[in-house]
């Protein structure tokens, strides 16, 4: 599938009805998705025939785009019911198969090896500190290939150093740096629009 | 939620030693259709909890699976069209996913299962 076919379907799909700031619940574009997803398999093999599973799915719009390239089983966790109903909504309307857990990542109960790549827009921790490094900890312990994650460019070194040191990651590199459109959700939005600088990650667990 | 997402999923309750496998209480189950990839089942079946996904399929009414597999088996394309229906075809869609130490329940609800715990849990 091409970069432009997939975007253009990842734009079809329903977002967020009522956000939940308190999840820092935001949508991934699909301009941001579309590149993270078509990277990871285009680069490095991530994706295609692989159990891939998105951590904090929300609406799915990254679950979706990996069942889009090719993925042979995704997962996708969040804690809110309402986003999953409409995670689920879009995979019934793209006809693609996707599985769902409604869990807490920070006391997910895990087996296994089985997970090849996770991926993730986290919530960025500007509502509870700390809470995207959450999410990666638990990421870098589930996958067993790749871990690809966004975080704002602001916390790269905070990230990199904490990945490496902390989190058994064998390798923590910035494949790009995007603008993240943070449209007017929330009532404290003052500005229509803004955008913000992020990374993209790519993380290679340790064991591999 | 198909078996191979069940053959990862654990009970996480505070206390519990060994959550895994969870047991599987079926009211609801769902086939759906998927692609038969065997180079797929091939790289998988090593990760495969054999016992949980036998006593899955059971308690979803499968029972095509022998009781111990070895990697010999991955010639046989019996074999593995019924990996492939066990894992990646049977769906449980309503029912509940059982702690095996407390008999603690987690319901599942149009296929989505719910591990949320209770604060005196964590």
């Amino acid at each position: 599938m091409k970069l432009k076919q997939l975007e253009s379907l990842l734009g079809t799909l329903q977002q967020f009805s009522n956000p939940k700031i308190e999840l820092e619940q935001y949508p991934t574009g699909p301009h941001i998705a579309s590149r993270m997803l078509y990277t990871a398999e285009n680069s490095f093999g991530d994706v295609t025939d692989k159990v891939v599973a998105d951590f904090g799915c929300g609406c799915g719009t990254l679950g979706l785009a990996a069942a889009l390239l090719g993925a042979e089983h995704v997962i996708g966790l969040d804690i809110d019911a309402q986003s999953i109903e409409i995670a689920s909504t879009n995979a019934e309307d793209l006809e693609l198969d996707m599985d769902f857990v409604q869990c807490d990542l920070r006391n997910l109960g895990w087996r296994g090896s089985i997970v090849d790549t996770v991926v993730m827009n986290p919530p960025f921790g500007t509502r509870r500190k700390g809470a995207d490094m959450d999410f990666l900890s638990v990421a870098l312990k589930i996958a067993s290939q790749a871990v690809y994650s966004l975080h704002k460019t602001t916390t790269r070194d905070h990230v990199k150093r904490t990945a490496l040191r902390d989190y058994n990651a064998k390798s923590a590199e910035v494949l790009c740096e995007l603008r993240y459109d943070v449209p007017q959700l929330y009532k404290f939005h003052k500005k229509k629009e803004v955008d913000i600088a992020v990374d993209l990650w790519r993380f290679v667990p340790r064991g591999v | 939620m198909r078996l191979l997402t069940h053959n990862m999923l654990s009970s996480n309750i505070k206390g519990v030693t060994n959550g895994f496998p969870l047991l599987i209480e079926a009211e609801k189950v769902v086939e759906k259709p998927v692609d038969f990839n065997p180079d797929f089942l091939r790289n998988i079946f090593p990760k495969i909890d054999w016992k949980a996904l036998v006593a899955a399929a059971r308690a979803v009414g499968y029972g095509e699976l022998p009781d111990t597999a070895d990697a010999a088996m991955l010639e046989s394309d019996d074999f593995l069209r019924h990996l492939h229906h066990a894992l990646l075809q049977l769906h449980l869609e309503e029912g509940a996913l059982v702690c095996p130490e407390t008999g603690r329940r987690f319901p599942v609800n149009k296929g989505i299962p719910n591990m949320l715990l209770h604060e005196d849990e964590v």
